[in-house]
């Protein structure tokens, strides 16, 4: 049945990968975290042109597939930006991941910031803040804590998004993983192995998230 | 000295109240009354600019600015010198007592933090809240955070402070301890307007009362006066009705 050995002695090989696998993932996610706060306060401020151009971008990239976007940044943006020709496969799937993710969680931290009540805006403007420490030491703090499980449901998608990354050419766990197949014909053992391995990160981040989520709910209590 | 000169407000086509007239002299405590929806709210808020008149001048101390030119420094620069209470308190739930009244001296008056959480300490104290410093408003009863909402209106050192139905939120068994709180501030003269339906406060405390009915100031007098020998037909109904079902003698 299954080579039980020759998943053993893959697992060192394949987790060796797993490090550029999470970087991807992390990079995108702060650098998604910076865009989506910037799209959400946007929006909900309703800054004249920008809010509409934050719409089409939020509709664009939720509205594609993830993989049809990496496509276009890898294979179609050098066609017509020559300085693009460079981008490796790297980039150009943080850069994918980062605005893909961006503009969904654009929208939840959009909800969470509404969701605030509008007494605490009108008390903070009222003595006198102005609207960008208002957001900074009033309303983001807070919409980061109600949004915050959700972010990270984002991450996890985030991780499991990282292997479409070897579509791009990109050595990370998924495309490790089928060089290592391809070259043993061990489809089954592989596969199930990589398939293992995400699922082992993202029960532990899950496990992260619940913790979090209960000292959340305990925020502001005391 | 605070005067308000011809502030006018329209919501679309409905005028809320139009060439407002009213000024006080520092110290001076002023309670508006006056049946719902006539604008009472809306004229507080145009103080402080969380409404934009449509019309007049606005003077707070030194500071004059015609409302319709307004810049925003001339804004920021009048919401220092005008403090608001809310009806519903509006504190920063993720501060606690102390830092909701510290965040004002700190961002705002860019006060140094020590210095700030001592003032801050100091207003707790005058609260009766000293042992609440760090808990957070979920914590507070609505009392509690209505006191709170006015400490924080103090920190801000303004020229006046405005209450917009402070006790309107509350459960009865918390009215008394923020009236309380507000009668001290009396006592020592801070300068305020006073939106609110308690008619007894209102007697003891104002040095003018003025009552509002649709589209404007109907009438203003010391209290004594406008309790007992109302001027205007409309005045006259409004405090009957409202004085007769609490047994306070009635013009
Ligand atoms: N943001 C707004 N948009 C449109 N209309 C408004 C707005 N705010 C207030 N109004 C209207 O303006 C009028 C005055 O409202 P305001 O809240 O100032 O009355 P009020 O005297 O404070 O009443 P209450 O005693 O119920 O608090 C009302 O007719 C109200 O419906
Ligand atoms: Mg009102």
């Amino acid at each position: 049945m299954l080579n039980l050995e020759y998943m053993w002695g893959l697992l060192p090989v394949l987790l060796s990968y797993l490090p550029l696998t999470l970087q991807m993932a992390t990079i995108a996610m702060v650098f998604a975290l910076i865009l989506a706060c910037l799209l959400a306060v946007v929006r909900v401020s309703r800054v004249p042109v920008l809010n509409g151009l934050s719409l089409l971008f939020i509709s664009f990239f939720r509205g594609t597939p993830l993989l049809v976007q990496l496509f276009l940044f890898y294979y179609g943006l050098p066609q017509v930006i020559s300085s693009l020709i460079a981008i490796t496969g790297v980039t150009a799937a943080v850069l994918g991941l980062t605005l893909h993710f961006s503009a969904y969680m654009a929208e939840s931290i959009r909800a969470a910031i509404v969701g605030i009540d509008r007494s605490q805006t009108e008390a903070a403007l009222s003595i006198g803040m102005t609207q960008s420490q208002l957001m900074r030491r009033i309303i983001l703090p807070q919409a980061t804590r109600v949004a915050t499980p959700t972010l990270m449901n984002y991450f996890i998608d985030m991780i499991k998004a990282t292997s479409l990354a070897f579509t791009l050419g990109v050595t990370e766990l998924m495309g490790a993983t089928q060089k290592e197949a391809a070259g043993s014909f061990l489809y089954l053992e592989a596969f199930l192995l990589v398939a293992l391995i995400y699922w082992v990160i993202v029960e532990m981040l899950s496990w992260g998230q619940r913790r979090l989520e209960i000292y959340l709910n305990k925020a502001y209590q005391r | 000295m605070i005067s308000l000169q011809g502030i006018t407000k329209h919501f679309g086509a409905h005028t809320v109240f139009k060439d407002i007239d009213l000024s006080l002299s520092q110290g001076e405590i002023i309670v508006i009354i006056g049946p719902s929806g006539t604008g009472k709210s809306t004229l507080l808020r145009c103080i402080n600019f969380l409404e934009k008149p449509d019309a007049g001048r606005l003077q707070v101390g030194d500071l004059k600015v015609d409302t319709q030119r307004a810049s925003r420094a001339d804004i920021l620069a009048l919401r220092r010198r005008t403090a608001f209470v809310f009806q519903n308190y509006g504190l920063f739930a993720n501060k606690t007592a102390l830092d909701n009244i510290s965040e004002g001296m700190i961002v705002v008056d860019k006060l140094p933090k020590a210095k700030a959480h001592a003032r801050a300490r100091e207003i707790l104290e005058r609260i009766g809240l000293a042992d609440k410093a760090d808990a957070y408003p979920a914590s507070l009863s609505g009392g509690q955070q209505q006191r709170v909402g006015i400490g924080r209106a103090m920190a801000a050192n303004a020229d006046v402070i405005l209450f917009d139905e402070p006790t309107s939120s509350l459960d009865p068994q918390w009215v008394e301890e923020v009236l309380g709180l507000m009668k001290q501030l009396a006592v020592e003269r801070q300068t305020m307007i006073v939106v609110t339906h308690e008619m007894q406060f209102a007697r003891e405390v104002a040095d003018q009362v003025v009552f509002m009915d649709e589209g404007g100031i109907v009438e203003q007098a010391p209290p004594e006066e406008l309790f007992t020998a109302p001027k205007d037909e409309r005045t006259r109904h409004f405090l009957r009705k409202i004085l007769a079902p609490t047994g306070q003698a009635v013009p």
